[in-house]
């Protein structure tokens, strides 16, 4: 930070972050805004949306039993999801960090890992189809050694099948924070550790963790609402039989319910940011990021 | 310990987790190997392995718009959106990103503001969009309410990774280099630009994929006519055919091109850096 700004130069830093403001006001706080509003307009059959100030669409979807239900799920998924994504995303972080002695290996596995996120999430779904399938890589291999009879029905099209998905997804966003704040920690720390006797175990719970926890909860700020707020994945890898906490959104929408949708949104967002503000509760993410 | 430079025997862990991240690499590829082998499936038409008599044909098919979808339109239309949302990201975060140097009034409110528009799910943005675009009475079109929805998720990413690089350029560099006579142009081009460069290719890259691949916000914000991945989700449901896997197989490609043009240049950038030392 540079001492006492001129006024020239607090200028310069206005105009210099005027677009991305003026980009997030037209096309995030505008919409946003618009669908609380719309969430309290009436929904008319052959009308449409009827400017209001009704608490019903909230009441509707509150007293509604399914939505409890495809709340329930969805944090359902999300728990699992963010167990499985901070597990193998800490300690594949841990081994590329503190195991891979020459760094340019460590950059190579790095970018490894980090290439499948920028190629399209549809494929990646789609293309545990021929893996998981009743006539599927897994099945067939586990077929032809014998060690089961029929094709086993759960690998797609259920559950398990939306967490594998969930998983190949999203761990990625769990690598790339907690690789970033592992990666700043001293290494001499720990041979100090070592040092003062602590175990490896000790070093991993009592060093290296508490010095990850900006990245563990970014990561997991990412996992929540990105499991939280999708609709396609569910959709896509059970097939049609499981719901997430959006799918009544999609309902609303091709029924051209908006006030309902609009409802269902402002709900989930609620949720979403109190998950949300409790991670930023946790971890003063701005100030760990600016370090 | 392993985790310093000590020499000598690693430990079991280092076995341990090298296996994890062994198997972490083929569960993230394989699937995808998988699909890239089956596009070239024969006429069989099978959608699983094994692969009989391998052909082009259903990359034939794939631009053959009476028996799948809009392939090369959506195409046409994905292709262009990514390279403006790109060059935009690029331009506004890097900006910003040198605004949050500095102390003023609003920086927290901007960033927390910037935060939320990463994390607010996609499916209440795209809904927010369409309806705001409904009452002003204009229509949706990808160039107008599809940018904008791409670029309230490509932006904040842009910023992070420019607070990450911006990090890393200490103020006192510049000061030194006012200090030794420099003027503020010579400052920016032989000072920071070189700082900041990689990164500005690491914000391109991610302005690039996250709108070429981006689904979610996309969904009710382009209007009638479909970018790419959205062709790609109407497909799934009505082609079953091989078709699907060469449209995978092709906008995978297409992904590797431009990560490789991105790794590719940050690395000739480097070396060159390295070399005029």
């Amino acid at each position: 930070m540079s001492p006492t700004p001129t006024r020239k130069s607090l200028l310069t830093t206005y105009l210099q972050v005027a677009p991305l403001t003026l980009v997030l006001i037209c096309f995030f706080v505008v919409p946003v805004a618009l669908v609380v509003v719309v969430s309290f307009f009436r929904y008319q059959m052959l009308v449409g949306i009827v400017p209001d100030f009704t608490i019903r669409n909230y009441v509707d979807l509150l007293t509604n039993p399914t939505t409890w239900s495809l709340y329930i799920s969805t944090l359902k998924f999300t728990l699992i999801v963010l167990v499985i994504t901070f597990v193998l995303g800490f300690w594949i972080a841990y081994f590329l960090v503190f195991h891979v002695r020459n760094l340019l290996v460590a950059i190579g596995l790095f970018l490894l890992c980090t290439v499948p996120f920028w190629t399209s999430n549809i494929i990646r779904m789609i293309s545990w189809r021929p893996v998981l399938g009743k006539e599927g890589l897994i099945n067939n291999a586990l077929i032809n050694t014998g060690i089961i009879d029929s094709p086993l029905q759960w690998l797609l099209y259920s559950d398990f099948s939306v967490v594998v998905a969930y998983v190949h997804l999203f761990t990625l966003f769990m690598i790339v924070p907690i690789f970033n704040s592992m990666s700043r920690i001293d290494k001499s720390l720990l041979e100090a550790a070592i040092d003062a006797g602590a175990t490896r175990w000790g070093v991993v719970w009592n060093v290296v963790l508490p010095l990850c926890k900006t990245g563990i909860a970014l990561g997991a700020l990412f996992v929540v609402t990105l499991v939280m707020g999708d609709f396609f994945v569910v959709s896509v890898m059970s097939g049609g039989l499981s719901g997430s906490a959006t799918s009544g959104i999609f309902n609303d929408l091709q029924f051209l319910n908006y006030p309902r949708a609009a409802a269902s949104a402002v709900i989930l967002l609620i949720v979403v940011l109190m998950i949300a503000t409790a991670i930023f509760r946790l971890v003063d993410v701005r100030k760990e990021l600016a370090r | 310990m392993s985790a310093s430079h000590s020499y000598g025997s690693r430990p079991w862990t280092f076995y341990a987790l090298a296996l994890l991240f062994t198997l972490f690499v083929i569960f993230l590829y394989g699937p995808m190997i998988a699909v890239l082998i089956l596009s070239f499936q024969g006429p069989s038409a099978s959608l699983v392995f094994p692969l009989r008599d391998p052909s082009l044909m259903w990359f034939d098919e794939l631009f053959n718009p009476r028996r799948v979808g809009d392939v090369s339109g959506a195409f046409g239309r994905s292709l262009p959106l990514a390279l403006i949302v790109m060059v935009l990201t690029v331009l506004i975060s890097v900006t910003a990103g040198f605004a949050f140097r500095r102390r003023f009034k609003g920086a927290t409110a901007i960033f927390y503001m910037a935060i939320a528009s990463l994390i607010v799910p996609g499916l209440v943005l795209s809904i927010g969009i369409l309806v705001t675009f409904r009452y002003l009475g204009l229509s949706a079109n990808w160039y107008t309410s599809g940018l904008g929805a791409h670029l309230s998720w490509a932006l904040p990413f842009g910023l992070l990774i420019m607070f990450a690089i911006l990090g890393r350029l200490s103020p006192s560099y510049e000061e030194a280099a006012y200090d030794l006579g420099a003027s503020k142009w010579r400052t920016v081009k032989d000072v920071v630009v070189p700082i900041v460069f990689p990164g500005m290719i690491a914000v391109a890259l991610f302005g690039f994929t996250l709108s070429y691949d981006e689904f979610p916000r996309s969904w009710l914000t382009v209007g009638t006519k479909n970018t790419l991945p959205l062709e790609i989700w109407t497909m799934t449901t009505n082609v079953t055919s091989p078709a699907l896997y060469a449209l995978g197989t092709v906008t995978t490609v297409v992904s590797f091109i431009v990560i490789a043009i991105a790794l590719g240049s940050i690395v000739i950038i480097q070396r060159k850096r390295s070399r005029g030392k």
